[in-house]
């Protein structure tokens, strides 16, 4: 398991209209790895994080995800199933009437029993301390509590690789500590795009930064004060 | 979403100014519209059609238009040839057609399709926001003008917001099926599209208060008329004009 990549991507290209933003990009996470992403606003951090979910089809290069080349919207059906992706604006990722509905949502999609997913929502509740959210309409919640109910959508599933956008944007101490232990106590293979320096020292391992289309290691961020 | 593909061109068309172009088109709908027969709606497609070439558009999507626009004028041949109470008549068994509600039918046809093809090569030649421009110009009422501008302006925000929902749904691995779950979840976006819409326009209309805005788009750049301008105008408004007296 953990010598075959859960992602890869080869020479990746892609752009809007004429602008490049991915040029011959390649990427390799495995299993265990937690990796962050950092890079310049516009540089096409969350264009890659769509290209890996299928959203976005590159104009050339090989995506291999879990083994599998996906290229068709039928193949990215298995990797949305078992790589979480959690979107940089919460209000593109809540769309259910109420929280918990919203936390079904997923286990439901991978044809969990009612009594699993009831179990999971509970957990899950419970892990992020939002039994108090469970029965409010989505759009009453503050921008913090969109960002947590979120983060918890994802986690429902389970999923083998988190992908996530920004997580600790908006985010008091005391819920991005709890975000913290939660990434790094249950999340086991992640990438993280973030420009929240501090959040990622806590909780990944490397950092790549995304520039000019391609990825870089960035070599001295654990040495930076 | 993208409506203004054909706006994105650089003919002749598309260089005119757009207060022109929307009177000639006036001139034209009103001129087409009410002409009779055959023959003359059929110069009339003719002359559409000539302007569109001169706009240089993208053929397939111009066909793509034309077709969604069809489909209306299609019921119309189900029901007037039937019901079209003139004689004579080509019996066909059970049904009897009129030749003379087919001849109606076929004017109809022809004057749509000229009309919706003068429309695309003169209006939709220019950017949405000039054309309100060009209304309020014209001394269109403001409220008309706005109405107008943000109904444009929103088919492609809910669009948007119609994308990131699918994604958000995608993203959690649904696929659809025959299931109480799936038509829970169609239920759940077209809700929720109806309230994030909603949501949008008011935070929308905070921004633009916030800028000051007082009910009226102010106008930044002007046109300017030129001669070819002129000429345009009143060149096809003849044209239209004798084709009508032919």
């Amino acid at each position: 398991m953990n010598n075959i990549p859960i992602i890869k991507l080869e020479n990746i290209n892609f752009g809007y209209d004429s602008r490049f933003i991915l040029n011959n990009l390649n990427l390799e996470i495995f299993y265990g790895e937690k990796i962050g992403l950092m890079g310049p606003n516009g540089s096409g951090k969350t264009t890659l994080l769509y290209i890996l979910t299928g959203f976005l089809k590159p104009f050339s290069g090989k995506i291999i995800i879990l083994g599998k080349e996906r290229k068709e919207e039928k193949d990215f059906l298995e990797v949305r199933q078992k790589i979480g992706l959690l979107f940089q604006d919460s209000d593109a990722q809540l769309f259910c009437p109420t929280v918990k509905e919203d936390i079904a949502f997923g286990p439901l999609n991978l044809k969990k029993s009612r009594t699993e997913v009831k179990e999971i929502i509970k957990k899950i509740a419970n892990t992020f301390n939002i039994q108090h959210l469970l029965n409010r309409p989505i759009y009453q919640l503050s921008a913090g509590e969109k960002k947590i109910i979120a983060l918890a959508t994802v986690f429902a599933m389970d999923p083998i690789c988190y992908l996530l956008d920004e997580p600790s944007d908006g985010l008091d101490e005391t819920t991005k500590k709890r975000l913290k232990d939660l990434l790094n106590t249950w999340v086991k293979t992640c990438l993280i795009v973030s420009h929240d320096k501090e959040f990622l020292r806590d909780v990944v391992k490397k950092i790549y930064v995304l520039k000019d289309g391609q990825i870089f290691p960035y070599q001295d961020f654990f040495q930076e004060g | 979403m993208h409506l203004e593909v054909f706006a994105e061109g650089n003919s002749f068309l598309h260089k005119l100014d757009p207060r022109i172009k929307i009177l000639v088109l006036l001139l034209f709908a009103i001129f087409c519209a009410i002409s009779q027969n055959l023959l003359i709606p059929f110069i009339y497609l003719l002359l559409s059609i000539f302007l569109v070439w001169l706009a240089k558009l993208h053929f397939k999507t111009l066909l793509n238009r034309i077709i969604g626009a069809n489909f209306f004028i299609f019921f119309i041949w189900i029901f007037i040839p039937i019901s079209y109470q003139k004689n004579p008549y080509i019996d066909l068994g059970i049904i009897k057609l009129s030749w003379e509600g087919v001849k109606y039918a076929l004017s109809i046809t022809l004057k749509c399709n000229a009309i919706i093809l003068a429309t695309i090569a003169l209006l939709a030649t220019s950017s949405i926001f000039s054309i309100a421009h060009a209304m309020s110009h014209l001394k269109v009422p403001d409220k008309l003008v706005m109405i107008f501008f943000l109904f444009y302006r929103y088919i492609s925000v809910i669009h948007e917001e119609y994308i990131k929902i699918k994604r958000a749904v995608l993203a959690r691995g649904f696929k659809s099926g025959t299931n109480l779950h799936t038509y829970k979840t169609y239920a759940y976006i077209v809700g929720a599209l109806l309230i994030k819409s909603f949501q949008r326009s008011t935070e929308i209309y905070r921004a633009m208060l916030a800028r000051g805005f007082n009910g009226i788009f102010p106008l930044y750049e002007h046109f300017e008329l030129k001669k070819i301008d002129f000429l345009f105008g009143i060149i096809l408004s003849i044209i239209v004009i004798l084709i009508y007296f032919l």
